[in-house]
């Protein structure tokens, strides 16, 4: 494998292996989530926190305690179970110390818990053998890249409110949709940088 | 075999770190001390902070409605929250109206408690005590409806206005996995204070009507509390017009066992509405009621029976029916209406048509 920069892994992360747009990955609280730009600004802030925490101790974890044991088969399950508590702790955190934005995700925060984008962030840095620095990168990049997947669907979903939508479509139809055409338009990024 | 004790041992050490961690966490983290409570600007209460505050009342033994037990499904638990509540939350605006968001009407399981905290709730909601009562008797009245008699524990006692109704436990069944609280009026007399009656019908797939049915039996303990709701007697010297249909029997006898107790000299008519003869119930009571209140008339009304049914010598038709033909006009008159929506509307027509004040007619829909 070649031994990439983590720089360049930020950059893939964001734009051409976007979590959502590339892998679709973190369906529920994007489509759930994301009426209006404040409180999806507030989540894709919490994910990419949550992410840059659950990589630097999915990656403690999995090389200092599943390694040296063999027991890397289990990482599947010690991934869900360090990042619940971790968000639970973000959670109680959040709630006391920064409680505006708490009250923005409040209920949401627990969403995070599930959010496959998370897991997948802790599954792919081990699949692809990155370094600490570069599961960092990665880690910071995925978040910022949902965050700006989640932004401009949001955007995107406001000016769709004065629109007519056929009855059936209204609500996730419609959002499907535009993820879909959100994807087309990310391929073009595809020729900047290339990781997998 | 070494591979399976190796995960199993490994997986329960790590989740037990991140046990270990997140409670103390909670104790530090989550832990917000003890904040004041100020109730009506009156009553102050120091509480411990961290938990919602409809169990932190429910903690201080103020009972605030709630069917869904906290899970912000029901949108019950409505209270006044005038200083130290935070912003509204994402979970409560499907249950409040501009003008109550106006009024800093909150709901309580959602609100958290963190600071000190301001609050305002009807005064009658300080008398709401949660009781552990025992079946003491199920009587059958008709296919769907019984009566039950439940005695509460020695030494306990409740005050109620006849017509307010109490919340039942549904506990967890077979069949049922959540506790819900189901409102049913009480039936017997205010100045029994050790008993309470309730008068149940089935509902099918119904949690609590299928667990009174079917699950409870005498010597159950079943957890009550209460009393609540804004029907209740009202004390003028006005005619009163009684109307029930089914279960909403229950509240009429309780205001007419009060009668009763308290020798209350008023003129009183109820018109009872049901299909068949087979759906009424208390028959000989009600008959006893006339012979011993100072003016009271009894009138059952089925809707369906044929006209040339000549074993039954009632009235015919629905309960508004009744009071079209029935009911003679009078300025001095107030109703008490208790059952569904349908015969609540077509009654409170019926009564407005009769000259009867629309203020001077009370119900609890259901």
């Amino acid at each position: 494998m070649i031994e990439l920069n983590p720089m360049v892994i930020f950059i893939a992360a964001i734009f051409t292996n976007n979590m959502i747009l590339s892998n679709f990955l973190g369906m529920c609280s994007f489509v759930a989530v994301s009426k209006e730009i404040n409180t999806s600004l507030g989540l894709g802030q919490a994910v990419t926190f949550v992410l840059a925490g659950t990589s630097i101790i999915n990656y403690l974890v999995y090389h200092h305690i599943l390694v040296p044991y063999n027991l890397e088969f289990l990482r599947f399950i010690i991934f869900i179970i360090s990042i619940a508590a971790f968000v639970q702790l973000i959670e109680m955190i959040m709630e006391k110390y920064i409680p505006n934005l708490y009250y923005a995700l409040g209920i949401f925060l627990p969403l995070i818990t599930v959010n496959c984008a998370i897991l997948g962030v802790s599954l792919f840095m081990i699949i692809r053998e990155y370094s600490f620095l570069q599961s960092f990168a990665f880690a910071v990049g995925s978040g910022i890249g949902w965050t700006m997947a989640i932004v401009a669907l949001a955007g995107i979903r406001q000016r769709l409110k004065r629109a007519t939508v056929p009855k059936g479509l209204e609500g996730p139809g419609i959002t499907l949709i535009v993820t879909g055409l959100m994807a087309m338009a990310f391929i073009g990024f595809s020729g900047i940088v290339q990781i997998q | 075999m070494n591979t399976i004790i190796i995960s199993t041992a490994s997986i329960t050490v790590i989740t037990a770190i991140f046990a270990v961690l997140l409670t103390i966490a909670d104790r530090t983290i989550g832990n917000y001390g003890q904040v004041k409570l100020t109730i009506n600007e009156e009553k102050e209460y120091t509480v411990d902070g961290g938990s919602s505050l409809l169990s932190t009342l429910i903690s201080e033994k103020i009972f605030i409605p709630s069917a869904c037990g906290g899970k912000g499904t029901c949108g019950y638990c409505k209270v006044q929250i005038h200083d130290g509540g935070g912003p509204v939350l994402a979970t409560e605006l499907p249950f409040l109206s501009q003008e109550e968001l106006d009024d800093h009407v909150r709901l309580s399981c959602q609100c958290k408690v963190k600071q000190d905290i301001k609050i305002e709730i009807p005064d009658e909601l300080f008398n709401v005590k949660e009781f552990e009562a025992t079946v003491e008797s199920i009587e059958v009245l008709t296919d769907t409806i019984k009566k039950l008699r439940f005695r509460l524990p020695e030494g306990e006692e409740i005050s109620f206005k006849p017509g307010q109704y109490v919340q039942l436990k549904a506990p967890l069944y077979e069949g049922n996995d959540e506790e819900v609280y189901r409102a049913y009026s009480i039936a017997s007399s205010p100045t029994e204070k050790t008993h309470l009656e309730l008068i149940i019908g089935f509902v099918p797939e119904g949690i609590a009507t299928t667990y009174v049915h079917h699950h409870l039996e005498e010597g159950d303990k079943v957890t009550i509390n209460g009393p609540f709701g804004d029907f209740y007697y009202q004390d003028t010297d006005a005619e009163m017009i009684m109307v029930a249909t089914g279960t909403g029997v229950a509240p009429i006898l309780s205001l007419l066992n009060y009668m009763k107790d308290n020798d209350i000299k008023r003129k009183a008519r109820f018109y009872f509405g049901a299909k068949t003869p087979d759906d009424l119930f208390m028959l000989d009571y009600f008959k006893h009621l006339e012979e011993t209140l100072y003016d009271f008339k009894f009138v059952p009304t089925l809707s369906r029976i044929k006209d040339d049914d000549t074993s039954w010598s009632g009235e015919k038709g629905r309960v508004n029916n009744a009071i079209d033909k029935l009911l003679e006009e009078n300025d001095n008159q107030e109703a008490y209406l208790c059952g569904n929506e349908q015969m609540i509307d077509s009654v409170v027509k019926s009564l407005t048509n009769k000259g009867v004040k629309e203020e001077k007619i009370y119900y609890d829909k259901f």
